[in-house]
């Protein structure tokens, strides 16, 4: 087989199991979203938690807990990064550094895991899983949580509440990330991911040399890495380390883990309001950029384009795995930066310019195609709600969305949302270029400089977590402004899907009249597709041209 | 829960016992019984895929590892390592990139990130593609690229089909051993794509050379 058909039928079987698996796990989430009873495993939680499942609470309250819970979280990964030198299974790993360990925190509980250390040589085992690795459960938990609440938002009328967050929490740990992470980590480990609570083991080679081999609970942190679109790796190479990553095979079940919630809530949204042709337009537009996101890199790869040393070397195998070669690491690539999963399994800064520059610009689309988990389709059906207001313009009536009007306080917390990540990007990539130390973390010289950067800021700001990994950016400047950039690309906008959230749960329904746009069309579906592209074009084009476009076209 | 605590306090201690509760179930049960079902049902992946020689491990099959001569001063290590003509040679590495390790060094796992057009980065192509060609007596535009290139995580095990034969006459000259029979070593070793149609092709030189030492 030649590597074209293999590498056109291993991208067709991830989206057969996708779409095989959509439904029962989009109706799954959604039952666990609807259903008034509690388990007996969640009873224990809330008791132990001191919790009240059963209070309805309203968006400023839900809001109030996900803050709540997540800068607790933040203070707890914090300590138990800086005294784990006096914990178990420590490895004798230094306290982590106060900068590090604030950049670490806010990287973790905001589901974007961005790395500035090198797991193997900084923390020890417990912190990799009873620190890091529960934010992995949670931060996307709180992810999906947070669509739960503006779904309900359109299902709900004259109301001004949206459910309750700590009952979603739980049952989204429980009843879906547990479950499903348990089965893929013994998958993986069966085909030879490393499961253990050793510490680094000598060997003498076969040529008679030293090596030092790691250990580590890998295989438990690595299903829900995948799964819950985190993204940080147990060691440095992250999915590309063999102990991660150990196959071909290994590494279809990763990419297929890092899409299929984010791929299944759109039928869950379906369900949920009752119509589920509105769940296939929103899942038609993340397949549409995803294949051509997909190609687009692939082609780019596959012919070297515009890169002198791909033609000095004869293909694109710098930071790439033989096991994976061009197709597998470029379909890798493009799914972990549409998703804001941010694992990889080959190295992004060694990229064409072409491809290098569309995997930025998929993270600036801000995660959607299909995103994070949660967040993803929060992220979408903000878009959504703009594309019908645009459309509502040209004829000149109120929009409205699966009937709730779209008015200028609806239109406002959409606005603030798509505009709040693109001012952090900017402004950070814009000031970090402005400092020549901060210049000077730059590892490639020319253009390529720059993407290293703006990649950092779009990664952190759109909570994605992959690099541009030559950048260095363990310094004290760096783990400052890129930790604050992902509290603020996470909460910010949080903040505005909860508010609309509210806002469309108060008002009573409009009925469907002929002069209502169907958002379940393939006109819908084109007409969405183009506001995304059109946005982040037109916000994001001056400063793709400094770095990627200026570095493919210098050539 | 006393209720003289102001609601904010209240609030964000419930949330303590959710983050805690939730530790003990996602961070030690889930963990350890992964560990646990491992050990039982999977005690060789689990641990690493340890190759052994008489008992004693010698290697992870996952891991690549240097077939270099001995350094002239085993102290410094700024001393370059040379390719033993004897073994067949993985991957270039990064694993050393900056930070004093060697390369194929796990607790230094990862990638160049030199970029698509850092010139340092052609050069370098440029010095190995000339280095291999001369090492293994073969024209410099047939060396294939994986190489040429430093693999993402520094540690890749596998090399292509063609790379691998490419070193055949010289390992087999090295070894005194007839070229046929090297041939047939890396051909027994080959390994088509996962399930015929996942990834690439590929030999494992860890399980290669490891063989091959048990040769002769």
């Amino acid at each position: 087989m030649n590597d074209t058909l293999a590498g056109w039928l291993q991208a067709l079987a991830l989206m057969a199991a996708l779409t095989l698996s959509h439904r029962p796990l989009g109706d799954h989430i959604a039952r666990c979203l609807t259903t008034s009873r509690h388990l007996r495993p969640e009873r224990v939680v809330y008791r132990a938690g001191g919790v009240n499942p059963d209070a309805d609470q309203t968006w400023a309250a839900y809001l109030r807990g996900v803050l709540a819970f997540s800068l607790v979280s933040m203070l707890f990964l914090y300590g138990f990064q800086r005294l784990q030198d006096h914990l178990l299974l420590s490895l004798d790993m230094k306290p982590v550094p106060a900068d590090l360990a604030f950049d670490t925190a806010a990287s973790f509980v905001t589901n974007t895991n961005w790395q500035s250390y090198s797991g193997e040589s900084t923390m020890g085992h417990l912190v990799q899983m009873a620190g890091l690795a529960v934010q992995n459960f949670v931060s996307a938990a709180v992810g999906i949580a947070v669509v739960a609440a503006l779904i309900r938002g359109f299902t709900r009328e004259r109301t001004s509440q949206v459910g309750n967050f700590w009952a979603d929490l739980t049952r989204i740990v429980l009843r879906v990330l547990l479950p499903i992470a348990f089965v893929f980590a013994i998958a993986l480990l069966a085909a030879g991911v490393v499961q253990n609570l050793h510490g680094v083991q000598a060997v003498t080679t076969i040529a008679g040399d030293h090596q030092s081999i790691t250990g580590g609970p890998v295989a438990s942190q690595e299903a829900i890495k995948e799964l819950g679109t985190n993204g940080g790796g147990f060691y440095n190479a992250n999915s590309a380390h063999p102990f991660e990553n150990p196959t071909a095979f290994t590494d279809l079940l990763e990419i297929y883990l890092l899409l299929v919630i984010s791929c299944s809530l759109p039928r869950t949204f379906g369900t949920m309001v009752g119509d589920r042709r509105q769940g296939y337009a929103v899942l038609a537009v993340m397949g549409v950029i995803w294949v051509a996101s997909v190609a687009a890199v692939t082609a780019n790869e596959l012919h070297s384009v515009s890169s002198s040393a791909g033609h000095a070397a004869g293909g694109m195998m710098e930071g790439k795995e033989q096991r994976f070669g061009v197709w597998a690491s470029a379909l890798f690539a493009a799914s972990t930066t549409l998703t804001s999963c941010g694992a990889v399994n080959s190295f992004h800064d060694s990229y064409t310019p072409g491809g290098g520059g569309l995997l930025i610009f998929n993270m600036m689309l801000g995660e959607i195609a299909p995103g994070g988990t949660g967040s993803g389709l929060y992220g979408i059906l903000v878009l959504a709600i703009f594309a019908v207001f645009m459309a509502g313009l040209m004829v000149g009536r109120t929009p409205e969305f699966l009937g709730k009007k779209i008015r200028s306080r609806e239109m406002k917390f959409a606005s603030l949302y798509i505009l709040a990540t693109p001012v952090i990007v900017l402004i950070g990539a814009g000031v970090a270029m402005a400092l020549p130390g901060e210049r000077a973390a730059m590892a490639n010289p020319g253009p390529h400089g720059f993407s290293e950067v703006l990649y950092a800021f779009t990664s952190a700001a759109n909570n994605n977590g992959s690099a541009f990994a030559g950048l260095r950016a363990d310094t004290v400047w760096y783990n400052t402004a890129l930790g604050l950039t992902m509290l603020f690309g996470r909460f910010l906008p949080m903040v505005f899907v909860l508010a609309l959230a509210g806002t469309l749960a108060g008002q009573r329904p409009v009925p469907v009249t002929a002069g209502t746009l169907p958002t379940h069309r393939p006109l819908f579906v084109g007409l969405l597709t183009g506001v995304i592209l059109v946005v982040v074009g037109l916000t994001f084009f001056p400063a793709l041209a400094l770095g990627p476009l200026a570095e493919g076209l210098h050539r | 829960m006393s209720p003289h605590l102001p609601s904010t306090l209240r609030q964000h201690l419930s949330a303590l016992r959710m983050l805690l509760t939730l530790t003990v179930v996602t961070g030690i049960a889930y963990p350890l019984a992964v560990t646990g079902v491992g050990q039982l049902a999977f005690e060789h992946q689990a641990d690493g895929s340890l190759v052994e020689d008489h008992g004693t491990p010698v290697a992870s099959s996952l891991l690549g590892q240097n077939f270099a001569l001995p350094k002239k001063n085993p102290d410094d290590a700024s001393e370059a390592l040379r390719p033993a003509p004897e073994w067949f040679q993985p991957r270039p590495s990064a694993a050393d990139a900056g930070k004093g390790a060697g390369p194929y060094d796990p607790t230094s796992s990862g990638a160049s990130n030199l970029g698509p057009n850092n010139p340092r980065l052609v050069t370098t192509i440029a010095e190995r593609r000339a280095a291999v060609a001369a090492f293994d007596g073969v024209g410099p535009a047939s060396v294939p690229a994986d190489a040429l290139t430093a693999s993402g995580s520094g540690l890749d095990p596998d090399i292509s089909p063609a790379y691998a034969y490419q070193q055949v006459n010289r390992v087999a000259k090295t070894r005194g051993l007839p070229a046929g029979r090297v041939r047939k070593l890396v051909t027994d070793h080959l390994r088509g794509r996962d399930l015929g149609f996942l990834g690439q092709e590929r030999v494992n030189v860890i399980e290669l050379n490891h063989d091959l030492g048990r040769l002769g």
